[in-house]
């Protein structure tokens, strides 16, 4: 009882705390509550940092209005999209290169250089390539989210058990059989272990590749009110984004705690 | 019995290791080891006297330098079909429940489904874990999983087992446990057995026959002993037993130098 009670008052004070957050917000950005301290004219402050009940009003609005729906729905599509290509192909790259070595010590530098790269950088060709609709988007999430997919395969199966993979081949597995009942599971549950970075990559490279050259999506629509000095439409977005991040990954934790029931949990007992 | 075709036979074998450096390191040498059917063998051995080698190159997991595997007169190409492997250390899948891991080999023979796991569940109650079919690994405690290995390599029915210090890993009472139920189903159904053990009390306990290894490197048979205690035995109260008693004294005798070799030989 004392640690469920605990646990109540630590969500009271992250509440206040927020509260106290946007009543700073409220009370610094109002041109009429208090005296200017640093600009000279009252309303720029509200200017620059936008204003917390408009920015509310405005979130609201595209909610209630229906606008903000089709955005919100090319963002999340370019998202599920970049997760699923990157990590389709991040485990079909990572398994095959772990299990051959002559590909892997080939492919080694290659596979360096361009993780190192700063893969931003390629949405402008990507745009150049694939036009600025939904797919050029798709292909930077997909190169932000495939490496990370890639390097916890390759790892995964570099580091199954020397033990379990002979025992599976003296049960009588054939190499497919391995594949897939030791090296794939062994390997996902890497995977799983990277799915909280791969969908926030996902997200990235669908709002950034928005942002660079769009015509729909969030992060279009931050890049528009950006152009008209919009300063309380801009934070909407970012609202509406950290909100949707947030979603998406306490999805993923859903996921992850269905999938991997086998592997131990800290602090969980032995049941007998 | 000598002139029955073994089940399993190491003729003259002989393993050297090359390292990436160049190094070589000849862990055994000239070993000869014959299996006959039913017949239950103990290589006892100091530590790191490539007891582990010997059994690696019996099921196939090894290549010898020289030397000639056969496993029913038939010479070894690839895995031994016949064996069954038990490891010394965690071998269970741990994304498969109790039950799927039990049933993978016969899944890997394209058994169905419903029949693999109606079978693995007539396993897991044969090794006395009835009711933990639906349990992960690290649900299990030690014992419990090496329950798991033991049906999930019986469950093949192999005609040699090769198991490599099984329960040295358990407590002593586990252990004893685990030493009569094992040989409870060998007696029930004879198969061969090769069993690895650095302890001896537990290798005359359970064998027919003893083989020693010397200490390593280039690890060689010296001597090997006929276990002529009646069955069925209980591991724990044979050990009490005149005979036991003698027997060991006898092997302990030869095996002590050899022990004392490789003790001062880890020192330096």
């Amino acid at each position: 009882m004392p640690a469920s009670s605990s646990k109540r008052w630590l969500r009271v004070w992250q509440l206040l705390l927020f509260v106290a957050f946007l009543l700073l917000w409220y009370v610094g950005t109002s041109p009429t509550l208090l005296p200017p301290v640093y600009f000279d004219d009252p309303n720029k402050a509200a200017f620059f940092f936008g204003e917390p009940l408009k920015i509310f009003e405005r979130t609201w609005v595209w909610f209630s209005s229906g606008t903000i729906y089709p955005h919100l729905w090319v963002t999340l599509l370019e998202t599920l999209l970049a997760f699923v290509i990157g990590t389709a192909s991040g485990l079909g790259m990572g398994l095959w290169l772990a299990l051959s070595p002559t590909a892997s010590a080939l492919l080694d530098p290659y596979i360096k250089a361009l993780n190192s790269m700063p893969r931003v950088i390629l949405a402008p060709i990507f745009a150049v390539w694939f036009g600025l609709d939904v797919a050029s988007k798709v292909a930077l999430g997909v190169t932000l989210v495939f490496f990370i997919v890639f390097f916890n395969v390759f790892q995964g199966v570099r580091e199954v058990s020397f033990t379990v993979v002979a025992n599976a081949r003296i049960l009588g597995a054939s190499e497919r059989q391995l594949l897939r009942h030791v090296y794939v599971p062994s390997a996902m549950s890497w995977v799983f272990a990277s799915l909280h970075n791969s969908v926030g990559l996902a997200f990235v490279g669908a709002v950034v590749g928005e942002y660079l050259g769009s015509s729909r999506g969030v992060g279009y629509l931050i890049l528009q009110a950006e152009g008209t000095f919009d300063i309380n439409a801009v934070f909407a977005g970012i609202a509406v984004l950290t909100a949707f991040a947030l979603l998406l990954d306490w999805l993923v934790t859903l996921v992850e705690r269905r999938l991997l029931v086998w592997q131990p949990r800290g602090g969980e007992t032995e049941k007998m | 019995m000598s002139n029955a075709v073994p089940a399993l036979a190491l003729e003259a074998v002989t393993v050297t290791f090359v390292s990436a450096d160049g190094g070589r390191y000849t862990a055994i040498r000239d070993t000869t080891l014959r299996v006959q059917s039913g017949e239950f063998v103990s290589v006892v051995g100091p530590t790191g006297c490539g007891k582990s080698t010997l059994l690696n190159v019996a099921v196939g997991l090894l290549q010898p330098s020289s030397g000639r595997v056969t496993t029913f007169g038939a010479p070894l190409r690839g895995l031994n079909p016949k064996a069954g492997y038990l490891f010394q250390t965690e071998a269970l899948m741990p994304w498969r429940t109790a039950r799927a891991n039990v049933a993978a080999g016969l899944e890997f023979r394209g058994v169905n489904d419903a029949e693999a796991n109606a079978r693995a569940d007539q396993w897991l109650q044969r090794v006395g874990l009835g009711g933990f079919g639906d349990r992960y690994p690290h649900q299990l405690s030690g014992g419990m999983r090496k329950r798991v290995s033991l049906a999930q390599t019986l469950i093949l029915d192999p005609q040699i087992i090769l198991m490599d210090e099984p329960f040295s890993a358990l407590d002593i009472q586990t252990r004893h446990l685990m030493e009569n139920e094992l040989l409870e189903l060998w007696q029930a159904n004879r198969k061969s057995v090769v069993f690895i053990t650095h302890d001896l009390e537990e290798a005359i306990s359970l064998s027919d026959r003893v083989l020693v290894l010397a200490a390593g490197p280039e690890s060689h048979p010296i001597g090997e002993y006929a276990i002529d205690l009646p069955r069925p035995r209980d591991v724990a109260e044979i050990r009490l037993t005149p005979r036991f008693i003698e027997l060991h004294g006898l092997i302990w005798h030869a095996m002590r130098e050899e022990v004392l070799k490789s003790y001062a030989r880890q020192l330096q």
